[in-house]
């Protein structure tokens, strides 16, 4: 881990000067701004090979208590302050369901709801969501039955290979409640920030749609 | 039973783990003492390495190594093998080592590998490594790369040819000398990117005691991958366990054996831990196979009544850096052998130079070769049309080969299987309002507005087999497959298959197939694929050959279950084998349909063995080997509608109609999306998608930001019908669908937009049509 005083200049040597400036660094930028306050100075890893002494180097940073409520059940976390939401989820709450398509905001992938919301849990950070309502893929079908959009995602074939999905069905589950216009286009719009490239939209579509009027009638 | 489940749009087996979360996939795996491997990259297109300094990364916190190819070449880990070298041409394999050891020769080629505790110091120890490099002169264009004075990849290659290999079918000189009409154009058929949503993975356990390896991988074909493994780790292949889990799209993107296979299964040998390395989406824009990225200067010759009477082009195919897995034999074989299109185009002549770039490896993506096929001939023949102001349909048809069923040798020396290219034409037009569109056209053009309607009517090599063809054009493997069929007592049945299925849903077509061919519920039947531990040899999932080669394979092993099952019937119900027939579940005496034994009665026998038939062994289960006669050719007729804002240059695409021909259809749904998706990722090509790097090597498109692959609001509804016309050389009648969407929609949409512009002199626009380009064309147009 860098020096967290010094994030940029950490690791920027003469020939690498070319290489992008890393949301890495970004995340640990902002997390000293936004978030230090708020962070215990000296606390572990959790990493339990770190703290069994296996790997050389020891702590790597300061880690903060988080609660995070996923899916109906509080998960008490220690965590470096830059780990994303999505990585939490996936790395420390073993919930891979949630996938990682880019790692930017840019797929869609890795849509969570939190708070009945529909966002990109690999563009905030786990730390900035204690006590909120998150709701993922693993969360959203009862213990028997699916939920109406899994069902109906079943219904009109609307995927293939299965990564973009779990972010699509998020989506499109959060769409039911936004102000999302009627047509087949409205719902295109709405569903533009879940990237397929198996290409399974017009199924999407019609997915979203079959949920939406079975809500009406 | 049979007629009900085969044919029929039953929901996929592989959706409820998918649409729960449950799948896992190549980065859900976690190992005990797992540790994570994350790659230095080159930052320059084309450099000599001077040094490489790691001090620093390896005092940073949680890392276990930094490691050199240097240090891989010393554990004996060789170059990365090419798998297609295309005989009849002067192919040169430079060597590809996984990790760069002297010189990096594009943006993203591997120079250092760190290993550490968690995948964040993994990534920020790959930072810290210093790495001083002495640039050198790049060259990224095929075309210029052949030119004297070009920049110099390989030693061993000169003017970076890495082969020259043609195609030469007829008398193209004489043919050209007789034409009336010859028209040339110099098609760029631009460089993508496959984009998999799943960005490649890879999960390596060495295990000392016994030098065993088992390698989870985001692979399309783990027994190739296993084949390739234990060639430049030097691990004997039945020491190497391959699993592809569920894998998150491929696209030919994920065919290719990796640099980073051998990396991580390296690192996990010298760390003595699991490895895990995950690619981030922008490290998978540099790192992972790119596809097209041909140059062709194409000729067209005809007879004034459109009779084509020949075709040439010089094509200047881009490999990248190095060789890939596949990557000759898809300009070459899968490329240069399809320029008859459907037409009878009795002289063709092709020249394919392939050559060496400072860019990313190129390798298959989806349709991989035969997309830069059909779009010259299609491009072509819609130029022609324009140039004997003949409507494109009637040229088609004037050229068209003419309802075939049992084999058609075109100039290439290709014999296609079956084809009725006029129906699906016939059907497309008839779909489209094709005479309605051409006056709708009109009456918008006199009112200044520009509606464009684009053919494509194409055939398509793919269900890649047989192996003595295989053998023949240099592939480097067979292309046959393989199935078990296993019954248990109980009549449950667990199927292994060779193919790998990675979204084509064929655990659902196989089952299918077995539900309906024995008389078993289709959730009765379970099919494991993907773990070569697990499952009998196969060649992998592309080319469109899962269930044209993979389904010949579990016909064979169903024929010897029934064969025994009839055997036993006999025993049984004390009657002669020749009196035994089969139907719906029930083997029964001829003439007597009451005097029968279902497969679940012999399952049970068969499997408890009291009273077996003398000499005949226990147990229900079959193997079988399938090696087609002939690819297959599925074919089509696509029309695109567009309406291009002469203002703006926007394109707007307002009808996509699409007739395909997969020969026998099993499960119309499935079918369905691979249609969709092919569609999809056609028509990007077409108007935007599209890799871009600056005279440096630097990918200028290296996100999903930059690079425009295409969201729900990009596309009409899609209207689909199908034709069907079997094929005799698999014993399912079926043709591949994977791919005949990108291959079509690309030279429709095309054609569509260069027709809406005829009217303002545009004739060449380079792909992708952004509004940018389309408005630019007809400034210059109007100028």
């Amino acid at each position: 881990m860098k020096d967290p005083e010094k994030p940029l200049e950490a690791h920027e040597s003469d020939n690498e000067k070319r290489a992008e400036v890393s949301r890495r660094d970004f995340l640990g930028t902002s997390v000293v701004l936004t978030a230090g306050a708020c962070v215990a100075p000296i606390l572990f890893n959790k990493s339990a090979l770190a703290s069994e002494g296996a790997v050389p180097g020891g702590p790597i940073s300061s880690a903060v208590d988080v609660t995070l409520r996923v899916n109906g059940t509080a998960h008490a976390l220690k965590l470096e302050p830059r780990v994303t939401l999505l990585d939490a989820l996936r790395e420390e709450m073993q919930l891979a369901g949630t996938k990682k398509g880019c790692d930017h905001g840019q797929c869609g992938a890795c849509t969570v709801l939190v708070d009945g919301r529909r966002t990109l849990s690999c563009l905030t950070l786990a730390v900035m969501h204690d006590g909120d309502e998150i709701t993922t893929i693993e969360g959203l079908a009862g213990s028997d039955e699916l939920h109406p959009m899994q069902a109906a995602f079943i219904e009109r074939d609307a995927f293939q290979c299965g990564y973009c999905t779990p972010g699509q069905i998020m989506s499109a589950v959060a769409l039911l409640r936004e102000p999302c216009g009627a047509s087949d286009d409205d719902v295109r719009e709405c569903m533009s920030g879940n990237i397929c490239r198996c290409g399974a939209y017009p199924n999407i579509v019609a997915a979203v749609q079959d949920v939406r009027r079975s809500k009406t009638t | 039973m049979a007629s009900r489940i085969l044919g029929s749009a039953i929901k996929r087996r592989e959706d409820p783990r998918l649409i729960t979360g449950q799948a896992k996939y190549t980065d859900d795996i976690v190992l005990p003492g797992m540790v994570y491997m994350s790659v230095v990259r080159s930052p320059y297109g084309h450099a000599r390495i001077k040094r490489i300094d790691s001090k620093k990364a390896e005092a940073m916190p949680g890392v276990l190594g930094v490691f050199t190819g240097q240090q891989m070449k010393d554990a004996g880990f060789g170059p990365i093998p090419c798998a297609w070298v295309v005989p009849g041409s002067d192919c040169k394999t430079p060597p590809y080592p996984p990790v760069a050891i002297d010189t990096v020769r594009y943006v993203g080629n591997a120079v250092a590998i760190v290993v550490a505790a968690d995948r964040y110091q993994a990534r920020d120890a790959a930072d810290a490594v210093e790495v001083d490099y002495e640039p050198l002169g790049v060259v990224v264009d095929a075309f210029k790369a052949t030119q004297a004075g070009a920049p110099q990849l390989h030693g061993d290659v000169p003017n970076n040819v890495c082969f020259h290999w043609h195609v030469t079918g007829g008398d193209v000189e004489s043919a050209f000398k007789s034409a009336d009409v010859i028209v040339k154009e110099h098609i760029i058929n631009q460089r993508l990117i496959p984009n998999a949503m799943e960005p490649r993975g890879a999960v390596a356990q060495y295990l000392g005691a016994t030098g065993e390896i088992t390698l989870w991988s985001t692979t399309q074909n783990p027994h190739i991958a296993r084949f390739l493994l234990s060639l430049d780790t030097g691990t004997p292949e039945h020491k190497i366990r391959v699993i592809a889990p569920e894998v998150g799209g491929g696209f030919g993107s994920k065919l290719p054996h990796y640099p980073e296979d051998s990396m991580a299964v390296f690192a996990s040998k010298t760390v003595k831990r699991p490895v895990k390395w995950t690619e981030g989406r922008s490290e998978n824009y540099r790192s992972t196979t790119h596809g097209r990225d041909h140059i062709q200067d194409v000729e067209i010759a005809a007879k004034r009544d459109g009779t084509i009477v020949g075709l040439r082009a010089k094509v200047w195919a881009n490999l990248g850096a190095y060789l890939s897995t596949a990557a000759p034999g898809i300009p070459t074989i899968l490329h240069g052998l399809m320029l008859s299109g459907v037409y009878k185009i009795p002289n063709i002549h092709e020249d394919v130079y392939g050559v060496f770039t400072n860019t990313t490896p190129v390798d298959a993506y989806r349709g991989a070769g035969r997309p830069e096929a059909v779009f010259l001939v299609e491009r072509m023949v819609d130029l022609l049309a324009r140039e004997l102001k003949m409507d494109p349909v009637e040229l088609r048809r004037k050229n068209m080969i003419p309802p075939f069923t049992d084999g058609y040798t075109v100039a290439t020396g290709l014999v296609y299987d079956s084809g009725n290219y006029e129906g699906a034409l016939a059907k497309a037009l008839e779909m489209a309002d094709y005479g309605g569109l051409r006056k709708k056209q009109s009456e918008m053009r006199a009112k200044g507005q520009y509606l464009g309607i684009g053919l494509c009517t194409y055939a398509e090599i793919c269900g890649l087999g047989p192996s003595q063809v295989a053998g023949a054009v240099g592939f480097g493997g067979g292309l046959w497959e393989s199935a078990i069929v296993r019954f248990h007592p109980s009549a449950k049945v667990n199927v292994m298959v060779g193919i790998s299925p990675h979204g084509q849903g064929e655990e659902t077509t196989f089952a299918q197939i077995v539900a309906s061919e024995l008389g078993v519920d289709v959730d009765d039947v379970e099919i494991t694929h993907g773990d070569t531990d697990q499952t009998p040899m196969g060649w992998g999932t592309y080319g469109s050959r899962g269930t044209a080669v993979g389904g010949g394979a579990l016909m064979g092993a169903i024929k010897k279950i029934k064969e025994k099952a009839k055997l036993l019937t006999a025993h049984l119900l004390e009657a002669s084998i020749d009196d035994i027939d089969y139907a719906d579940g029930k083997f029964f005496v001829k003439g007597s349909p009451d005097k029968f034994k279902t497969i679940q009665d012999i399952a049970l026998m068969a499997n408890v063995a009291w009273n077996m038939p003398k000499g005949m062994e226990p147990g229900l289960e079959a193997s079988a080997f399938f090696d087609p006669a002939n690819f297959v050719y599925p074919f089509g007729a696509h029309i695109a509608v567009v309406e291009v804002d002469a203002e703006t240059g926007e394109v707007a695409l307002k009808r996509y109609i699409a007739v395909d021909d997969c020969g026998k259809v099993i499960n119309p749904m499935i079918v369905e999306g691979q249609i969709h998706g092919g569609i999809a990722q056609g028509v990007a090509q077409a108007l935007w998608e599209g890799a871009v790097y600056d005279d440096d090597g630097q990918l200028l498109t290296g996100s999903l930001m930059d690079y425009a692959v295409p969201k729900a609001a990009f596309f009409p509804k899609f209207e689909l019908a199908m034709t069907e016309t079997p094929t005799t050389v698999n014993p399912l009648g079926v043709k591949g669908i994977g791919e005949t969407g990108t291959i079509a929609s690309t030279p429709a949409v095309y054609n569509a937009v260069a027709d809406a512009l005829a009217p303002l002199g545009v004739k060449t626009i380079n792909m992708p049509l952004t509004p940018e380009r389309v408005w630019r064309a007809i400034q210059e147009a109007r100028s």
